[in-house]
């Protein structure tokens, strides 16, 4: 049986993790490659790393970091933030990452998209949707941001995600703007209606605060990953903490 | 010398870094010539079987890799680097593949999300070397929307289920095929590799 999967999220500026608490076991937790071996020794699943700079300079820095990341960590590696074209998709694939996480670009040229998933396959191309609430909505939906949440484009988040998938994005990585940095829970709704709404993976995002959380977004909002930031590099749960939980409760996860 | 085949594959530095963290030399190659050469022989794949087969095609490696494997020399074939060992294949509409093993590959026909992406279990069908050191139903990273469905049975190594059981792993002879991805399973998936290389190594 195909099993969930739990999925740390590091943001990467001028090649440093920030946001990430001081493990014990780490000599520099600020250190990309030594996150990322951390990561990988607990029994993460996969990790995403999303690149918070904005010049291009730092972008060879990130494909540098990759590439020290790859010769280490042998399990699947996303990299998000600031690809912009099919030249810098190319160049994360080589530099040994596994999936690239398209937002703004993908939104501003839809083409990228298809034209990433005919060159490199669909399972290269995850398209990251940041979406909120629209205010007294009813039907409740939700409209898409880029540029990190701070631009509205007026698309509706379950008209893009159809659209964005329907071009070739092999999964979704769908973060509520509600619910992120709130450690108060995902946004199920949103994640469970996008994730009925296409027929590929969907990664939620945003607002875990408990491993019951992370259930809920599997059970409730059917997702078919969790992606964990500040639960894991803030809070007392590890990994393990984690997929103990969710296994106790029925959830198949890897061992 | 491990030799792996490069066809513009986006995954070989992947395969490179593990058999490289394992302390083995690896070899890339892309010549009919240096397939010929090599003693065991990886073919990484990702991506759509049809692109691979062009690819393979225009590089005149189809038929020098055809003949390395039915002369029963060590090779792994990863992922699409499996499916296009079989006939043909369903993807983009009908490809023609390798014909080594009789049998198709399908896309799944199940009411669950395609393509099956993440970490599922390895039911080990054949006790072979190539499996030592791993426990039966180990979990394995999988990404991709086609199966192998290999006539004779007795082919199968691995057997996994999404939706209904699928042929992961093929085994016969010396030639080794995973439709997982073993560079990006962990240790598990380094044991992988490291069984593989021995047993080619061993066979000299």
């Amino acid at each position: 049986m195909l099993t969930k999967r739990v999925i740390p999220c590091l943001d990467v500026k001028d090649g440093r993790v920030v946001k990430g608490k001081s493990f014990i076991d780490l000599r520099d937790a600020g250190d990309p490659v030594e996150l990322a071996e951390f990561y990988y020794q607990e029994g993460a699943d996969e990790l995403v790393f999303l690149d918070i700079s904005a010049s291009s300079e730092e972008r060879d820095t990130m494909a540098d970091i990759v590439e020290r990341i790859s010769e280490k960590v042998f399990m699947p590696l996303t990299v998000g933030g600031g690809i912009h074209s099919i030249d810098n998709i190319r160049r994360m694939l080589l530099a040994g990452a596994d999936k690239t996480s398209l937002n703004t670009a993908a939104v501003q040229n839809p083409h990228i998209i298809s034209e990433g998933a005919d060159k490199f396959g669909s399972q290269c191309i995850v398209v990251a949707i940041d979406a909120k609430r629209v205010a007294d909505s009813n039907p409740l939906h939700w409209e898409v941001y880029t540029h990190g949440g701070q631009k509205p484009t007026g698309l509706d988040a379950v008209e893009w995600a159809y659209k964005a998938v329907s071009l070739g994005a092999g999964e979704i990585l769908l973060t509520s703007m509600d619910a992120d940095g709130q450690q108060s829970g995902y946004d199920n709704e949103l994640t469970r209606t996008i994730s009925e709404t296409v027929n590929v993976p969907v990664i939620a995002s945003g607002g875990a605060g408990t491993p019951q959380d992370l259930y809920n977004a599997l059970v409730i909002g059917k997702a078919d990953a969790v992606l964990a930031a500040s639960i894991l590099h803030y809070n007392d749960y590890t990994i393990k903490d984690i997929k103990e939980y969710l296994f106790k409760k029925g959830i198949p996860v890897r061992k | 010398m491990i030799t792996i085949i490069d066809y513009g594959a986006g995954n070989l530095r992947s395969v490179l870094n593990a058999i490289a963290k394992l302390g083995y030399t690896t070899k890339i190659v892309s010549t009919p010539q240096e397939v010929d050469e090599a003693e065991a022989l990886i073919l990484p794949g990702v991506g759509a079987a049809g692109h691979i087969m062009e690819s393979l095609k225009a590089l005149r490696l189809d038929n020098a890799i055809k003949e390395y494997i039915n002369q029963n020399r060590p090779f792994l074939g990863i992922c699409v680097g499996m499916q296009v060992l079989l006939d043909k294949t369903d993807e983009n509409g009908g490809n023609d593949c390798l014909n080594i093993i009789p049998g198709g590959v399908r896309k799944f026909n199940v009411d669950l999300k395609v393509p099956h992406i993440g970490w599922n279990q390895v039911e080990q069908k054949q006790n072979h070397p190539v499996f030592a050191g791993i426990p039966d139903k180990t979990d394995f990273y999988f990404v991709h929307s086609y199966y192998c469905d290999p006539q004779d049975k007795a082919v199968i190594a691995g057997e996994t289920t999404y939706g209904k059981p699928f042929c992961s792993a093929i085994i016969k002879g010396n030639m080794i095929a995973t439709q997982f991805h073993p560079e990006k399973s962990g240790e598990p998936g380094l044991k992988i590799y490291d069984n593989f290389i021995k047993l080619a190594t061993a066979k000299k």
